[in-house]
């Protein structure tokens, strides 16, 4: 199958529906391509309760006359002006003549003795699971890690009837008041209204404070936790435990999208530096719902060339970059969560290489070629984070770059050439 | 729990597991106290990322193997086997 779209968005988050709504409305023939069940993304999962701007802005998309391609991943791009996806049981090539990339981010994890037990999973992970359908009432949780989704997961668990046994947040308490600066006038008053909401809900909030591992034999039975060099066990059924949020690059980086400092390089249109490619949302700086959305609208109209709308949609982006500086600061990894890994705690989950087996690789490709690290079936996506922390490597540039496909996908999909076909027969 | 017109039924390395419509395959695999897959070195392994980046949720979804189970909707009928 093969389609054409003066507008392709790839991810239907809050930054690419937004993009997807606004390029519509401005007459636009635009695609909508995302790899989950139903549209919303990773922050508005169907299946839960919707915060009323989501449920505006997905009644909006329902209305709007945009081909939505749900279930479909991006896994390569055959030609400048086309990417090639497939579903369950089929594959087809994408023609653009703008693409926008809102490809999202997923959490950081870090590698500590145990965190491959069962039951040990991301914070958004374990809020996923959930609002996937896993009974959480009952259950003895520890929420851990670093960022706002600490709060917001340990919350919605509560609600939902799980017994937080404690919320580790990695973060100085400093630095969470300089975040917190940026919020509101009184930093301190927030807080205290943070550890009051955590103890409303039952809830330890430790600031400074991380797993040092976890333990059980098949599955997980309990936490040790660690803060300022005292460490004590934790009793629990599951440890949610997410280093923030990393922008999603794999597909940016395949187009050759400049990357600097970790994130997709935008200028005030949300245009990379590859022409008529354009991002929104976490790739290009992690900043929240409200600002992909705003980036979504900017790109939706730029792509459709309604450049003055755009523009003053980015001044009001501009007000907001202040935050995202702040969010990154306060979520910075204490150096100490590198000396969690033990030689024999495992790096790579799907090849299973072991901290001691990487530490005296020079680089990243290096490691790949000698240990097969990052060569599994997640290409790297969990353990290539974790090794630009643990060493410092680079993933996506250089000789180590990202190559296609960006996501596992069927021979048969890379063997049809469906756009070779149609050219012929054109 | 019997199959009502609310719940989903399906079995997990045949184990009988009842879920809520739009629940995952592997919120099932959990309910089902089964590991979703065996690692390299044969440790058991769950979900981690919950939203397909981690691919340690795969399993073999009406013979087709290697779904990522997070990813998909449970079916009344559905056979998943693990491991």
């Amino acid at each position: 199958m093969s389609e054409r779209f003066d507008t392709l968005v790839v991810g239907a988050g809050p930054a690419g529906i937004a993009a997807a709504v606004s390029a519509a409305a401005a007459g636009q023939r635009v695609g909508l391509v995302d790899d989950n069940p139903a549209p919303g993304g990773q922050i508005w999962r169907s299946g839960a309760s919707q915060p009323a701007a989501a449920r505006s802005l997905l009644a909006k998309l329902d209305a709007a006359p945009v081909q939505r391609l749900q279930g479909w991943r991006v896994f390569d791009s055959a030609e400048h002006d086309v990417l090639r996806a497939e579903c369950e049981n089929e594959c087809a090539d994408l023609f653009y003549r703008k693409l926008i990339l809102a490809t999202g981010a997923r959490e950081r994890f870090l590698p500590f003795p145990g965190w491959t037990l069962p039951y040990v999973m991301g914070a958004g992970g374990l809020d996923a699971m959930v609002r996937g359908g896993l009974p959480i009432s009952g259950k003895r949780v520890v929420v851990a890690g670093t960022g706002p989704l600490l709060l917001a997961v340990a919350a919605h668990l509560a609600r939902k009837g799980a017994i937080i046994a404690a919320i580790c947040e990695q973060a100085s308490v400093r630095r969470l008041i300089r975040l917190a600066a940026h919020l509101v006038n009184e930093p301190a008053k927030l807080l205290q209204g943070i550890e009051y909401s955590a103890a409303t809900f039952g809830a330890k909030f430790f600031t400074g404070c991380w797993p040092a591992a976890a333990n059980g034999r098949e599955k997980l039975e309990t936490v040790t936790l660690g803060r300022n060099g005292k460490l004590w066990d934790e009793r629990c059924d599951y440890l949610a435990c997410g280093y923030h949020l990393i922008p999603n690059l794999e597909l940016p980086a395949l187009l050759g999208c400049r990357i600097e400092d970790g994130f997709v390089t935008t200028d005030d249109l949300q245009r990379t530096s590859v022409a008529d490619v354009y991002c929104a949302g976490e790739p290009a700086g992690i900043g929240g719902v409200e600002l992909a959305l705003l980036e979504g609208q900017i790109a939706g109209l730029a792509a459709a060339d309604k450049t003055e709308e755009a523009k003053k949609l980015a001044t009001r982006r501009r007000r907001s970059l202040g935050f995202v500086r702040a969010l990154r600061e306060a979520t910075d990894l204490d150096p100490r969560l590198k000396t969690l890994a033990l030689d024999s705690t495992l790096v790579c989950r799907c090849e299973d290489v072991s901290f001691g087996a990487l530490r005296n690789h020079a680089n990243w490709r290096d490691a790949k070629l000698h240990t097969r690290c990052g060569m599994g079936a997640c290409q790297g996506r969990i353990c290539g984070a974790a090794t630009e922390f643990l060493f410092g490597w680079s993933t996506l540039s250089g000789d180590s770059g990202i190559r296609p496909p960006v996501f596992p996908a069927r021979v048969s999909s890379f063997t049809t050439s469906i756009a070779l076909n149609e050219k012929e027969t054109q | 729990m019997r199959e009502t017109a609310q719940t989903i039924a399906l079995t997990v390395n045949d184990i009988p597991v009842t879920v809520a419509p739009g629940a995952t395959v592997a919120a099932a695999i959990l309910i089902a106290g089964e590991p979703t897959r065996r690692s390299a070195t044969g440790e058991p392994r769950g979900p981690l990322c919950g939203m397909g980046i981690c691919f340690e949720c795969r399993a073999t979804i009406d013979g087709i193997a290697h779904q990522r189970s997070c990813q998909i909707l449970c079916t009344t009928g559905m056979k998943v086997r693990t491991g």
